[in-house]
């Protein structure tokens, strides 16, 4: 296989005297869903919020990838990880821009390609040549999200009337054209019905093998889990526990147990 | 029918200026959820820059009134707008995420500064000014009372609407003010989607304080005196104006102003003008018991 797209290092992140995520390590490919799961506390979110710059990692070296570069984003301020090593990322309850049409949701993602092409918005004003057709490529790009995920009609709408799955993939879509090279999602099908979970796990999938990027998961929706994603690791109260393709994590005991609890009287 | 009339076209002159100071402040709440009271203080620099502009002019031998104007609302936009990046690199941006009201403590520090810095090199007594701008026209006469508009009044409006015009287009067309509109709903969510917020905040504050020295330079114009203190009375009203209007809105602080200033001429013109500050604030209290957001203010809704 090739370079790993992000590769996490004896990550720990301490909160005072709570352990919250204990010497991880882990990687993740280009072109593959790696789903993280494990029971509520396990520092699944804790783990995101490192990778995006939200905290810094108390240890922990987190490497991105991309042919000769690297990145080392645990160095790195908040948004420059989004400008700069482009990792995206959503939440699990819904942050779009409630009061911006979904069209601009989409162009905001895409700001600095149209800001350095607009020279500060002064030359947008005067309406110079470059600029327009920077608008329009970032339009077109919106547009061809807003196929995908089914939401043309709406797109002068604000997005904070969609329904629910709509907000939901109108997240992934915006955090998609900022064209990352990680993509993270933390529990994008909460509250679906299993309509739209299943039309996200098609988009996740055209989102891995169309564009390439590279997809972490954080879901508890087993069966979304199960059927989409190339690798999965389980962390159980900040440690790792399992990793490796779905198959294999299902029949790991020590996810069993994490998972059921230990039977009576069989030990580890 | 004359009278009112007078008092109406007096009333939009000064409300456009307050207009202008409101922006100021309802986009820094707006953005980033603090009342920055140093910005009256920011209009009264404004506005001695205007002068030393014109000062300047004049000893250069500008003598072109058009030419003059244009140059010194360029000088005073510019050099206000690096006091008020220099506020908020200084005061506020140390202090941004610890608790909510040191900003506004530091705000209040730095708008003593201002005041005492200006009072220092300026001197305290009031500096008048022969405005460059000077006659009107009659617009019609009743009852023997003419109804005057003087040009100054008129240039108020028409470069208020201007600026207003202007300001809301690169607000709502281009991609600065789409990063401003993200910013203000969501600044950590904007950050991750690669704005870089810090810079759009030092934005905001920059185009706040051109929109102030504009209101100065205005303001000097059209009172032909300044002194150091101009900053915190008039500070105070635009704060009301953009509460009134809705703190957070920017057509909220354009209205704002203008009713306002149209409160207080209205209220000087019939009544008296020495309570026409009380009455400015009491329609403010009146508005602000029935609508708590303003006049076009939006209420927070709370999903539960």
């Amino acid at each position: 296989m090739s370079h790993p797209l992000i590769e996490v290092e004896h990550l720990t992140m301490r909160f005072g005297g709570l352990l919250a995520v204990d010497d991880v390590s882990f990687a993740a490919w280009p072109g593959q869903i790696t789903a993280v799961i494990g029971p509520n506390g396990a520092g699944k979110t804790t783990l995101y919020n490192c990778i995006t710059g939200f905290y810094k990692p108390t240890v922990g070296r987190l490497t991105l990838r991309e042919g000769d570069r690297t990145w080392l984003l645990e160095r790195m301020l908040g948004f420059e990880i989004g400008q700069k090593a482009r990792v995206a990322r959503t939440f699990q309850n819904i942050r779009l821009f409630g009061g911006m049409t979904v069209l601009e949701n989409l162009l905001v993602a895409q700001h600095n390609k149209l800001m350095r092409a607009s020279g500060w918005s002064l030359l947008g004003l005067a309406g110079v040549r470059g600029f327009r057709e920077a608008e329009a490529a970032a339009i077109e790009l919106a547009r061809g999200w807003l196929e995908r995920i089914g939401l043309v009609a709406d797109a002068d709408r604000p997005a904070g009337e969609l329904p629910y799955g709509a907000q939901r993939r109108l997240e992934i879509a915006r955090a998609m054209c900022t064209e990352p090279r990680l993509l993270c999602l933390d529990e994008p099908a909460a509250g679906l019905n299993p309509r739209e979970s299943a039309e996200l796990n098609q988009l996740l999938t055209s989102i891995r093998d169309r564009d390439g990027v590279g997809v972490l998961l954080i879901e508890h929706d087993m069966s979304v889990v199960m059927s989409i994603s190339d690798r999965v690791v389980v962390l159980d109260y900040g440690r790792k526990i399992a990793d490796g393709d779905p198959a294999q994590v299902r029949r790991d005991p020590a996810v069993i147990r994490a998972y059921l609890g230990a039977e009576e009287g069989v030990d580890a | 029918m004359a009278y009112f009339t007078q008092q109406l076209v007096n009333g939009l002159a000064l409300g456009a200026i307050y207009g202008l100071i409101a922006i100021g402040y309802t986009m820094v709440y707006g953005i980033v959820g603090m009342i920055n009271f140093a910005h009256g203080e920011v209009f009264m620099v404004g506005s001695f820059i205007a002068l030393i502009g014109f000062m300047i002019c004049a000893m250069a031998g500008i003598s072109s009134a058009p030419v003059a104007i244009l140059l010194v609302l360029l000088i005073a936009m510019s050099f206000s707008a690096v006091y008020g990046w220099a506020i908020e690199r200084t005061a506020y941006r140390p202090l941004r995420g610890s608790f909510r009201l040191a900003p506004l403590i530091s705000a209040i520090g730095v708008s003593i500064v201002l005041q005492n810095y200006v009072q220092l090199v300026q001197g305290a007594r009031p500096k008048p000014h022969v405005s460059l701008v000077s006659g009107g026209f009659t617009l019609f006469t009743s009852d023997g009372f003419d109804v005057r508009v003087t040009w100054i009044q008129i240039m108020i409006v028409m470069v208020t609407v201007a600026l207003m015009a202007g300001f809301t287009l690169v607000i709502s067309r281009t991609a600065l003010g789409r990063q401003q509109r993200a910013c203000e709903q969501d600044m950590k969510m904007a950050a991750l989607l690669g704005v870089d917020v810090n810079r759009t905040i030092s934005l905001t504050f920059v185009i706040g304080a051109a929109l102030a020295a504009v209101a100065g330079m205005l303001f000097m114009m059209y009172y032909g005196v300044i002194d150091f203190f101009i900053g915190f009375l008039a500070g105070i009203k635009a704060f009301t104006a953009a509460v009134l209007g809705g703190i957070g809105s920017l057509p909220g602080a354009m209205l704002g102003g203008l009713l306002i200033g149209l409160i207080e001429v209205f209220w000087a013109g019939y009544f008296s003008s020495e309570y026409k500050d009380v009455a400015a604030f009491s329609i403010m209290i009146l508005v602000l018991i029935f609508r708590p957001t303003g006049l076009l203010g939006k209420p927070e809704i709370e999903k539960v």
